[in-house]
């Protein structure tokens, strides 16, 4: 198939950067969305242009290191996948594709498709972790009684690779199911409880600080989400966090 | 306790408290405003007991006036905060892939409503504080009135169509922020049940069946008037 797209080109930090028109040609609907960009690439290097750059890492969705907002959704027009697992059969021959980098405050484009989101780190330094003692004799984790249902829950909310489409897709840049995942995955566990509190409270104060959005349960992070993440982890945070501060003052 | 306010989380939580007191607010006077529709009577005597009763004129009064002012400044201070997050904006942004208008334009709904609280205020608040607690009068009576004049002072209020035209624009705002309204609410204070079906559908009724009741009300006085 034959598209054009219209990609977002900045030259570093500081560029004011624009949207630039390229055309592509033969591409197969076989391809993955980031192999087509690759066609892309090297056409540009050929022609003595500078490449797009933009991030990539496993192409097979688990590292959440690829991006971009395609035709105006977060990994583009597909569900439940990054934009590594995103094919171009999703598209029709003839189509303009708009390409832009994810877009928030605290996701600044460090050069074109690629975004800093080292925000998203400094969260989970903040008590993204169980700070317990494993050398030596550390129990065995199939020793400790937890429920089938927490468990899957548990599971479910630490599937979260950190792409950063929650904030993307989200009218307000709003970090919440990032963090909300993040937090539910220890408090659903007995070795989350003992930090439970501190976590919660320091996620989120860092998550305030980063310059997020406030969550304002529009859901588009959720439908956006490659991993599944649903809304009912915010839910669980907004209660984590009462709880808090109800122990803790 | 301050700081949870202060957080994200916490302003979040508060507006959904004050949502949840506004909703049962408009239930309450949906249910009084009803009655002037089956019986002009009762209303004026319900209307006597709410305008002169000390524990909703000197409690829940100041309350509402707060929840009210609360959700209204809080709202545009979260959507100042919510806009300035993003310094750059989508050259394509297709929203209606993964959320609803409503979801996505409260702040739009929010201040229709706004503007019909303005004229509400203007229309039935302000003279009836001024009656009551500058000219001290609280006999609930207006002279060449028989009884109470609460419904006279009603329906003389639904005689121009332009402001049963404002209402009536007014209440389908008020539905479309109620629809998205409802369910957040409950997500806001880390309750799941805004996702439970079973609630999602009260919701719906709610959203819808209260405003529409209140366009009714409106209309019904423009016509029997």
């Amino acid at each position: 198939m034959n598209l054009t797209l219209k990609i977002w080109r900045q030259k570093g930090p500081r560029d004011k950067g624009k949207m630039v028109e390229y055309k592509v040609s033969d591409i197969s609907e076989h391809m993955s969305f980031l192999e087509m960009m690759d066609v892309l690439n090297e056409q540009l290097v050929n022609s003595g242009e500078e490449p797009v750059a933009f991030d990539h890492d496993c192409r097979e969705g688990i590292c959440g290191m690829c991006s971009m907002y395609i035709n105006g959704e977060a990994h583009g027009p597909d569900r439940g996948v990054a934009t590594c697992q995103l094919h171009m059969r999703m598209f029709n021959d003839g189509d303009t594709i708009t390409i832009e980098p994810f877009r928030a405050k605290a996701f600044p484009v460090i050069k074109d498709l690629v975004v800093d989101r080292t925000s998203f780190e400094r969260i989970q330094q903040a008590g993204g972790y169980i700070s317990v003692n494993t050398s030596g004799n550390t129990q065995d984790a199939n020793a400790l009684p937890i429920s089938k249902h927490a468990a899957d829950e548990a599971m479910d909310a630490a599937a979260c690779i950190g792409c950063g489409a929650c904030v993307a897709s989200c009218k307000n840049s709003s970090a919440m199911l990032f963090v909300g995942a993040k937090v539910s995955q220890y408090a659903l566990l007995p070795q989350g409880q003992v930090e439970a509190a501190d976590r919660v409270k320091n996620m989120v104060t860092q998550m305030d600080l980063e310059g997020f959005g406030n969550c304002t349960n529009t859901g588009a992070c959720e439908v956006e989400c490659p991993k599944g993440i649903s809304l009912e982890n915010i839910a669980r945070m907004n209660r984590e966090l009462v709880k808090a501060s109800l122990v803790k003052f | 306790m301050s700081g949870f306010f202060n957080s994200s989380i916490g302003r979040k939580y508060a507006m959904a408290l004050s949502a949840f007191f506004l909703m049962f607010f408009l239930l309450q006077h949906f249910a009084i405003n009803i009655l002037s529709v089956f019986s002009p009577d009762t209303f004026n005597e319900v209307s006597h007991f709410m305008g002169t009763n000390p524990l909703i004129q000197y409690a829940m009064q100041p309350i509402l006036i707060f929840a009210v002012i609360y959700h209204f400044v809080m709202g545009f201070v979260l959507e100042i905060k919510n806009k300035s997050s993003r310094d750059v904006k989508y050259a394509k942004n297709h929203g209606a892939a993964n959320s609803t208008w409503m979801s996505r334009n409260m702040i739009y709904s929010g201040l229709v409503i706004l503007a019909f609280i303005a004229l509400h205020f203007i229309d039935f608040w302000f003279p009836e504080i001024n009656t009551k607690f500058i000219q001290g009068d609280w006999s609930g009576t207006l002279e060449g009135v028989e009884g109470y004049r609460y419904f006279e002072e009603l329906q003389h209020k639904f005689v121009e169509p332009w402001r049963v035209g404002a209402y009536i624009i007014a209440f389908v705002l008020l539905a479309l922020h109620l629809l998205h309204g409802f369910t957040s609410a409950f997500q806001s204070i880390g309750s799941t049940a805004g996702r439970k079906q079973t609630m999602k559908n009260m919701g719906k009724a709610y959203s819808i069946l209260i405003p529409l009741g209140f366009v009714i009300i409106a209309l019904f006085h423009h016509f029997n008037h």
